[in-house]
């Protein structure tokens, strides 16, 4: 046994020998190393933000679009909660013991020390109320934030909403936003959130073992102050704007209209839209889903991601074209006796209007003229080359911002294809000539723009051969910056001469007695325009109306759309010329030469029908305003319309054509 | 012997009672502290954790004195019935325990809890005890280590059936009573050898490893180089160790639980995971180095005021004692265990029975281990199992168990001139 007594010692020296290597590792931690004592710290640390003020946004004049009101946040920190009459809260509040009962278990998950919302958005009533009371519900606390108010309740869509964060857009931008913060989620409110929401401020504050505050940490040397949002001024006009959503509050369509020498976006219309107002206080959820299911899709931007067809509105630019290629010149005349001869197939015209020339050819909106000159176009290399000589004339198009986004400030912009000769061939095979795709020639079949597009080439001819990225701000802050690509000047490509004879014949579509858009001149205002009937499979034709206005020196460049209006002349055509004599004149003079107001072509319900579901809501917003029901009032998808009118000629056929 | 009889406390060895109930107080204060809102300061509860404790430390007390009422010879007559009933009761947690936290530990018995695994340590220890100091037993052939191993693993496979890892290795502190009564150190060194290349297997490449095992066997080769039997067992030992690492690294992969792997990768360092299973210990260890020298003070420990280390008045008590008493009292704490273990350990050598002895060894080792692999955890340097720390952790199981195994040894220490 006496040797196995020795092994007593070696037990008792591995003990001490372990206990030496506990006591040396906490020497380390505790007393050598200061980095746990530091992190104990961050743990006891609470972060206060303090929110600034979102950025306004007015209109070009620095009328307020969109403005800040304040709202009040029950917070609540479950720590600090002593028993009190929960009942007369829940009384305050409007809720109930169950409600109650789960949003403190909610809050207590989420933090016992930290505070969060218990109640959002409480009114200026139920907050008052509280107020008075405040002192007996202990661990409660009023938050003052603040929401939007639209005061003039338009431009729903070009404005956006702004909501809680998801976790999506938490993760986003790393850091900045926490659940329950706000951000932009459509529109402007989006394109330019960094802008308008400022930075959070914030205090670090330091509590000991009793949660009582210690005072800032580091001495406030992590703490900032809160910065405002930025003022933004748009470039909208607020009086063309509110009479846009008027004129098209029964129709589905868009109005854009663009000071051509600026670029800058005068009215930005999609109908139907909402109030923006809607989209704001408690009611948000229910409204957006209202919104959301209106089978008239109020949240599609129309003037961006509408789909159209330009139809005759894409002469002019046709004929622009065909100047610059030389392959007319403005007297060049066509015989057009109602009907055009491609091959063996004939084209009919709306009108036999003999011998044209270009000005005669676009005032009457003539398609034998255009189908001529872009035959012209098509063969001027030869029979063999046409496929040459259509890559040559897109890439034309495409400067005009065809086929492409034009880069917009606004989120959601859609880009459109324009079909090159490959593409032909990948859906003709190479037997393809011009009489394939002769509708392309008058701006149908394959062509296809948003309202966007339409009234950025109106600027382009109003400018005579120039325009810059259509945009919606103006300036940020107070130094009124904005991004200096829409500073500059884009060329398309076509000699300042050749816009005369084109502009001529858009004077005379709105001017002259066999004009188009006779019906709409404005009285002492000299405005140049082209209509466009786009051809409809779902329904009646959509009345498209594109000009400027005045001829020398305009002002202002307009695309109209109205779904389902017929003829150019008959609602698009009109609209654009009130709006027009408003924006020139500040006033409406009311009247046009034959007799019809704007009250009439502001209550024409030109809404689908749609057999399936038919809207059927009120929506509450907490401003009360009524008119805002109407706005979200049916409208109809939009027309995939750019199926129609496929001219397909079988390849032998075309071998064919003269 | 009478004489023991007529009077209750004699020879009890006084010093190591009141080191126990030292560490109850340490125990029961800093569970307070770690319940204790100053905003919602009431009277004593005991319905709250300190005041159960409480109710536990004075019942513990209760129990160990009781145990000072029994015949020495008691515990040495009853050993396999012990033992015999802790392993019916690891059976029968296994059917009708209550599932904690994923381990199925738990008998319920009204209000409170009984953790078998807890009471399989006396069990075993009394029954090693007896088995040792019967007749003819020398640990120093192999029937005899068998039966004893048997003994060892049999509460070992029960309890990793719950399974409950960490009180499962608390079974190898026996290891060191064995030790002492004659188990051949080389098992000892092979034992702890397969448990180093273990981990060295984890982040060692295996060329590395089978490289280095390769020189060591040859250096000892060259050693006996004069003894053909020496060289031939060398070679041997050298083979299974290869092979040990292929077995190793299967079983770590394949048999291990997900969660059970990530801790000892945790401890290892091989992966780090702040929120996860690491989440525990980096809290923790925030907490005790909060406490620097002498600490942040009796209930101005923030990290353990708001919750910040999970599991704190359980396995996690010691990183209170850490923030709110400093480096000062860790040495304090760790200063009375290691007292008292080398005490327990200088009693059973003065034992004149075999069976005393054996059972002193058991229980300053179970202390031992608990001591370390708890205490070790709560600083990061040991992998995260979950036993208690022994009279100090909240809990009654632990704390009765642990009583009852000290105050045995009381009893048997009391008696030490007479024969068992």
């Amino acid at each position: 046994m006496d040797q196995l007594f020795n092994r007593k010692y070696i037990v008792q020296g591995l003990f001490v020998l372990v206990a030496l290597i506990l006591l040396g590792r906490l020497f380390y931690i505790q007393v050598v190393s200061d980095k746990y004592f530091l992190d104990a710290n961050n743990n006891a640390l609470r972060k206060k933000f303090i929110y600034p003020a979102r950025g306004v946004i007015t209109d070009r004049k620095g009328k307020v679009l969109a403005q800040n009101q304040p709202t009040y946040d029950l917070m609540v920190t479950p720590y600090e909660v002593k028993p009190f009459d929960t009942l007369s809260l829940c009384n305050i509040i409007g809720i109930t013991m169950e409600d109650f009962r789960k949003k403190f278990h909610k809050a207590v998950v989420q933090s016992k020390y930290q505070a969060s919302i218990f109640q959002k958005l409480l009114s200026v009533q139920t907050y008052a109320t509280l107020q008075e009371r405040m002192a007996n519900y202990k661990g409660f606390d009023v938050q003052k934030r603040t929401i939007r108010y639209y005061p003039d309740s338009i431009g729903g869509q070009l404005l956006g909403y702004i909501r809680e964060a998801n976790q999506r857009e938490i993760d986003k931008f790393q850091g900045y936003y926490k659940p329950g913060d706000y951000i932009g989620k459509s529109g402007l409110e989006k394109q330019y959130e960094v802008d308008l929401r400022g930075t959070k401020g914030v205090k670090n504050m330091l509590y000991n073992a009793h949660n009582v505050a210690q005072g800032s940490y580091a001495d406030g040397k992590f703490d900032s102050l809160a910065i405002a949002g930025e003022q933004l001024t748009t470039t909208i006009d607020v009086e063309i704007q509110k009479l846009g959503e008027q004129l098209l509050t029964t129709k589905v369509g868009s109005i854009v209209a663009i000071e051509p020498s600026t670029g800058e976006i005068l009215a930005f219309v999609s109908s139907p839209g909402y109030d923006p107002n809607l989209m704001v206080g408690r009611e948000t959820g229910n409204n957006y889903m209202k919104i959301f299911s209106n089978p008239y899709r109020p949240l599609f931007i129309r003037p961006l991601k509408g789909r159209y067809s330009p139809g005759s509105a894409f002469k002019p630019l046709d004929a622009l074209i065909a100047l610059q290629d030389g392959v007319v010149d403005e007297n060049s005349t066509f015989n057009c006796p109602g009907y055009y001869i491609a091959g063996n197939r004939r084209f009919k015209c709306e009108h036999i209007d003999g011998n044209i020339a270009l000005r005669k050819g676009i005032a009457r909106s003539c398609n034998t003229y255009f189908w001529s000159i872009f035959a012209k176009m098509m063969l001027k290399k030869g029979y063999k080359n046409q496929h040459k000589a259509y890559d040559e004339w897109q890439e034309k198009v495409r400067k005009f911002g065809i086929g492409d986004t034009l880069g917009i400030d606004f989120p959601g912009e859609s880009a459109y294809k324009l079909f090159t000769a490959e593409d032909y061939t990948k859906r003709y095979s190479k037997y393809w000539g011009y009489t394939t795709i002769l509708s392309v020639g008058i701006g149908q079949g394959e062509i296809t723009t948003t309202p966007l597009q339409m009234a950025n080439i109106m600027a382009i001819i109003a400018n005579r051969g120039y325009y810059v990225k259509p945009h919606l701000v103006k300036g940020i802050g107070d130094d009124k910056h904005i991004d200096p690509k829409y500073k500059e000047k884009h060329y398309v490509g076509i000699d300042a001469k050749h816009f005369g004879p084109v502009i001529d014949g858009m004077q005379d579509a709105v001017n002259s007695s066999i004009g188009t858009a006779r019906e709409s001149q404005i009285p002492n205002i000299l405005m140049c325009g082209k209509t466009g009937t786009v051809q409809n499979v779902h329904g009646k034709n959509h009345s498209v109306f594109i000009g400027f206005a005045p001829r020398d020196n305009p002002k202002i460049a307009i695309a109209v759309i109205v779904e389902n209006g017929g003829y150019g002349g008959a609602y698009a055509a009109p609209i654009a010329s009130f709006i027009t004599e408003k924006y020139l004149t500040d006033s409406l003079k009311g009247r046009r030469i034959n007799g019809a107001t704007i009250e009439q072509y502001k209550s024409a319900n030109l809404l689908p029908v749609l057999k399936d579901k038919l809207p059927k809501q009120k929506l509450k917003t907490d401003t009360s305003k009524v008119d805002s029901t109407k706005k979200t009032a049916p409208l109809k998808t939009t027309a995939a319309n750019n199926q129609f009118n496929k001219v397909a000629i079988a390849p032998k056929n075309n071998a064919t054509t003269e | 012997m009478q004489q023991q009889n007529s009077r209750f406390f004699f020879n009890v060895d006084w010093i190591t009672i009141l080191i126990y109930m030292a560490l109850c107080a340490i125990g029961f204060v800093n569970i307070f502290s770690v319940q204790y809102d100053p905003d919602k300061a009431t009277a004593f509860s005991f319905s709250a954790e300190y005041g159960k404790q409480l109710i536990f430390i004075i019942s513990a007390l209760v129990l160990g004195l009781s145990i000072l009422l029994f015949d020495s010879k008691f515990f040495s007559v009853f050993a396999p019935i012990v033992y015999g009933a802790t392993i019916v009761l690891l059976l029968a947690v296994l059917v009708i325990g209550r599932n904690v936290g994923g381990n199925q530990a738990w008998i319920p018995l009204g209000s409170f809890r009984l953790q078998p695994s807890e009471f399989a340590k006396f069990g075993t220890a009394l029954l090693l005890a007896r088995y040792i100091s019967s007749f003819n037993v020398k640990l120093n052939s192999l029937k005899p280590i068998l039966i004893c191993a048997a003994i060892i693993v049999l509460p070992m496979a029960l309890i990793m059936l719950q399974p409950d890892a960490g009180s499962m290795l608390v079974f190898l502190s026996f290891m060191f009573p064995l030790y002492r009564e004659g188990l051949p150190g080389n098992l000892l060194i092979i034992f702890w050898g397969a448990v180093l290349l273990f981990i060295l297997n984890l982040f060692v490449s295996p060329s590395i490893l089978i490289f280095s095992i390769l020189i060591i066997g040859g250096l000892f080769a060259y050693n006996g180089r004069k003894r053909m039997q020496k060289v031939i067992n060398v070679g041997i030992i050298t083979l299974i160790a290869i092979c040990y690492l292929f077995v190793a690294k299967y079983l770590f992969e394949n048999v291990l639980k997900p969660h059970q792997r990530t801790r000892i990768e945790l401890i290892l360092g091989l992966t780090s995971d702040n929120r996860g299973a690491g989440y525990n210990v980096i809290q923790s260890k925030i907490a005790i180095g909060a406490g620097q020298l002498t600490g942040r003070g009796y209930l101005e420990g923030t990290q353990t005021k708001y919750g910040y280390v999970p599991a704190q008045s359980t396995d996690f008590i010691f990183s209170t004692i850490g923030e709110e008493w400093g480096f000062a009292g860790c040495f304090v704490v760790i200063g009375l265990y290691s007292f008292l273990l080398l005490r327990i350990v200088n009693m059973a050598e003065r034992q004149r029975s075999v069976f005393s002895r054996v059972y002193g060894y058991s229980i300053a080792c179970i202390l031992f281990f608990h001591v370390f692999i708890n205490i070790g955890m709560t600083i990061g340097i040991m992998p995260v199992i979950g036993i208690p720390l022994p009279f100090i952790s909240y809990g009654g199981s632990s704390l009765w168990s642990f009583t009852i195994l000290l105050f045995i040894f009381l009893k048997l220490d009391s008696n030490r001139m007479g024969f068992i």
